[in-house]
């Protein structure tokens, strides 16, 4: 570790820090329905769309109705998506003229991008149009982060609201998440982007001439060895930066191209790294603020970010620390670090970023449910490795998605709300609301639904043949792929250990129905939690009131994560990613 | 229900239009009038011809050039189309085989300097357009060697190259291999 690789990390949290404020706020504001500097541009645009579309926005909706328009939305769009990933060899945009994915591809990356996972079982470079890009993935980057943050707004109504029916108009958080949250900040960092160098064109792929033509053996289908000369790189092209902004600000983390953010042409800078991480957290951490706001208890809503950046500066020391010391099997080369190299475990990372920012950013994509990578997680060491595992298995709640990450995180404020009532021995109470068997009832219910989709499917697969088939990296390390997979799947973070063979007929419909039912399944007792609050009466805080807003609070509330998580899944950890560090450093290879 | 599925369908298609369309050309357009050389992927010509992009590295073996990273993108290495890592994990016998074999080759070629991890990894996109100073100091003396030439011109030529920490603080110092390896032969022209 360096100290230069530290003072990164700590500037970092700093810059979140500071724009956490004037991002809740905003926030605050927008959904409130105040007014916003945007107003005179965006709201004839949102009179536009509610035309258009039939929305009255001063409908207000049960909790059951905002559901249903939530799933409706998701269900019309997903199909909207699959259509397009079928049909695209006859769609415009499409100059390399790739043909249309087969079905069960189709359903895997349509219901992946629906739900905000973008698990990739595709390659973009060879894969997809430009249309199906922007119009299909790109698309989906950005109204399934608006249903995101629409789900974490109407639970923050729930909580600030006393004796409602209502929770708000899901039609209407959704449209003010897309005009007054993403696009705007979308529109000037894409623009950002391409003058660092991510690229944005409608062209055909160019064909440049290598300066040093390479002669290579290759073994042909019968089996023997011919050489082939090769002179020439293929250079893609696509409106990159637009996707790759709203990748990151969405939390999305679906790549233009198969290496992700660790292309050139996605993520060209140290600088262009530096903003794609901000941007994954900002709206996550802005949330916090705009809890404590809509709420009125701003000290709430810091001690919630108070338990979120305690848990991020303890995760992103082990994969830093566990990165830097780079991988002990390999003798005669030099791996410390120094003014002329980063040193360190270096496969598949990038020199760009070096062992710092590569850890940096496996940490933030993971505590969010973003997904996308600056190096490759698959070539981690095994506890460096571990990290990320561990991040999504705490549910993502660490800043977490956009809106996702703060409803996933109320839950077990909820839970260590009610774990604290236990102790004092009193009925627990969060912010003037009762917490009553119902509420932790569905707060356990959101919890237990993600940890068995998890496990499920990973056992599974670890025991049939066709499960077994996508393993790449022998030993204790298949399993932590397998793990790693459903994990990320049904926690929506759309990373992979990404040298297994996902693009199975198994896995692309297991993965997919693991990212629908990891996503909408806890969203229903989530919105019930929410409606059940909003009905509650307000009691008076007394002595026995278990405060929410101290550093003893947020304490719990990390007890609660690091536990619950911890019990769930220590079995399948210690045979994965901990088997394969204890026998790492035995000198043990697979 | 049935007016939120009529509203959730024209959402679809009017938010399709707005952010799915609109939003990316917009984009495109002012990046092609403000940045168009960055949007169209940083090409370098040379004598008229395309001969690469300055943010992709490309596979160099020839012993008067720098060597790039070894890459898993393609059986040549940086092929754009098959961007990626070789996502070996640090315990498969496959990649310390790889860099054992790598690091004898560079060991006979340089037995006096330390052999920089970088040099003998696969990068996350297999199209790492850097190596790190310390790797590009470690094939000095070969390119010297290969080309008839003092190490001192060849080691000026790597300074120019050598681009520090962006804003003094962010990413890792970085050679790029093509651009080095462009301005060795408009320099000294291999014979």
């Amino acid at each position: 570790m360096t100290a230069n690789g530290w003072f990164q990390i700590t500037l970092f949290l700093l810059i979140i820090l500071a724009i956490t404020k004037p991002f809740g706020v905003y926030m605050a504001r927008v959904f409130t329905g105040e007014k916003t500097f945007l107003d005179p541009v965006a709201r004839p645009i949102e009179r536009l769309i509610y035309h258009l579309t039939g929305v009255d926005e001063t409908h207000e909706m049960h909790w059951t109705e905002y559901t249903i328009a939530m799933l409706l939305f998701s269900v019309v769009s997903m199909i909207l998506l699959y259509l397009i990933l079928r049909t695209q060899q006859w769609l415009p945009l499409n100059p390399q003229k790739f043909g249309a994915l087969p079905p069960d591809l189709a359903f895997n990356t349509a219901a992946s991008f629906t739900t905000n996972t973008n698990w990739q079982a595709y390659s973009g470079e060879t894969t997809m149009s430009y249309f199906s890009q922007m119009a299909g993935l790109a698309y989906h980057n950005f109204v399934s982060a608006a249903t995101g943050i629409a789900i974490a707004i109407a639970f923050v109504r729930g909580i600030a609201r006393r004796e409602k029916e209502t929770i708000g108009n899901f039609w209407v958080d959704f449209t003010r998440s897309c005009l007054w949250v993403l696009l705007p900040v979308c529109l000037v960092v894409a623009l950002f982007f391409v003058s660092q160098g991510t690229i944005q064109n409608f062209k055909p792929y160019v064909t440049s001439h290598l300066v040093d033509p390479q002669t290579i053996n290759v073994t042909g289908a019968d089996g023997k060895t011919a050489s082939q000369l090769i002179s020439t790189q293929v250079i893609p092209g696509g409106p990159v930066a637009s996707q790759e902004a709203i990748k990151m600000y969405g939390t999305n983390g679906g790549g233009f191209f198969n290496a992700n953010s660790a292309h050139p042409f996605e993520n060209p800078t140290p600088l262009t790294d530096f903003v794609q991480i901000i941007l994954i957290f900002a709206i996550a951490s802005g949330l916090t603020y705009t809890l404590g706001r809509m709420t009125g208890s701003q000290r709430h809503g810091w001690a919630v970010w108070g338990a979120m950046a305690f848990l991020f500066v303890v995760c992103v020391f082990f994969a830093y620390r566990a990165e830097a010391r780079g991988n002990p099997l390999l003798h005669g080369v030099s791996q410390t670090a120094s003014a002329s190299q980063s040193g360190g475990n270096m496969e598949g990372k990038e020199v760009r970023y070096g062992i710092a920012d590569s850890a940096l950013f496996a940490t933030v994509t993971t505590d969010a449910s973003c997904g996308a990578i600056n190096a490759q997680h698959d070539s981690f060491t095994p506890l460096g490795g571990l990290i990320p595992l561990v991040n999504m298995m705490f549910g993502e709640v660490v800043f977490g998605g956009v809106g996702a990450g703060l409803y996933g995180m109320l839950v077990f404020v909820v839970l260590a709300v009610f774990i604290a009532g236990l102790m004092v021995g009193r009925t627990p109470e969060y912010l003037g609301k009762k917490i009553e068997a119902y509420d932790v009832k569905m707060a356990m219910l959101s919890v237990l639904i993600f940890s068995f989709l998890t496990l499920i499917f990973t056992a599974i697969s670890v025991i049939t043949t066709f499960g077994k088939a996508a393993i790449t990296n022998p030993g204790p390390h298949g399993l932590s792929q397998i793990l790693y997979a459903y994990v990320s799947t049904a926690a929506n973070n759309g990373s992979a250990f990404s040298g297994g063979n996902w693009n199975s007929l198994w896995y692309n419909i297991s993965t997919g129905f693991n990212t629908l039912l990891g996503r909408f399944l806890p969203v229903i007792p989530i919105l019930a939690l929410a409606g059940n609050l909003a009905r509650k009466k307000i009691v008076p805080e007394s002595a026995g009131t278990f405060p929410v807003t101290t550093p003893l609070f947020a304490s719990l509330l990390v007890g609660v994560v690091v536990i619950v998580s911890a019990l769930t899944f220590f079995p399948a950890l210690s045979l994965g990613p901990i088997l394969e560090h204890l026998l790492m450093n035995a000198g043990k290879v697979f | 229900m049935k007016k939120n599925l009529l509203t959730a369908i024209w959402m679809t298609l009017v938010t399709t239009l707005l952010l799915g369309i609109v939003y990316p050309l917009v984009v495109t357009g002012i990046a092609q009038i403000l940045f168009p050389r960055q949007a169209n992927g940083d090409l370098i010509h040379n004598n008229g011809k395309i001969v690469g992009s300055e943010l992709l590295g490309q596979p160099f073996s020839s012993s008067g050039y720098f060597v790039s990273r070894p890459s898993a993108a393609g059986p040549a290495g940086y092929d754009p189309l098959q961007s990626g890592g070789s996502n070996y994990a640090a315990t498969n016998k496959a990649l310390i085989d790889r860099v054992s074999a790598d690091v004898a080759k560079l060991r006979a070629e340089n037995p006096s300097a330390p052999i920089p991890i970088d040099l003998v990894t696969a990068s996350a996109s297999g199209l790492d357009p850097d190596i790190s100073p310390a790797s590009a100091a470690f094939q000095v003396p070969r390119v010297a060697r290969e080309r008839g030439l003092s190490e001192v011109a060849i080691r000026a030529l790597v300074k120019k190259h050598t681009q520090g920490r962006e804003l003094g603080f962010l990413g890792e110092p970085r050679v790029n291999v093509l651009e080095l390896n462009l301005d060795l032969d408009a320099h000294y022209p291999m014979h």
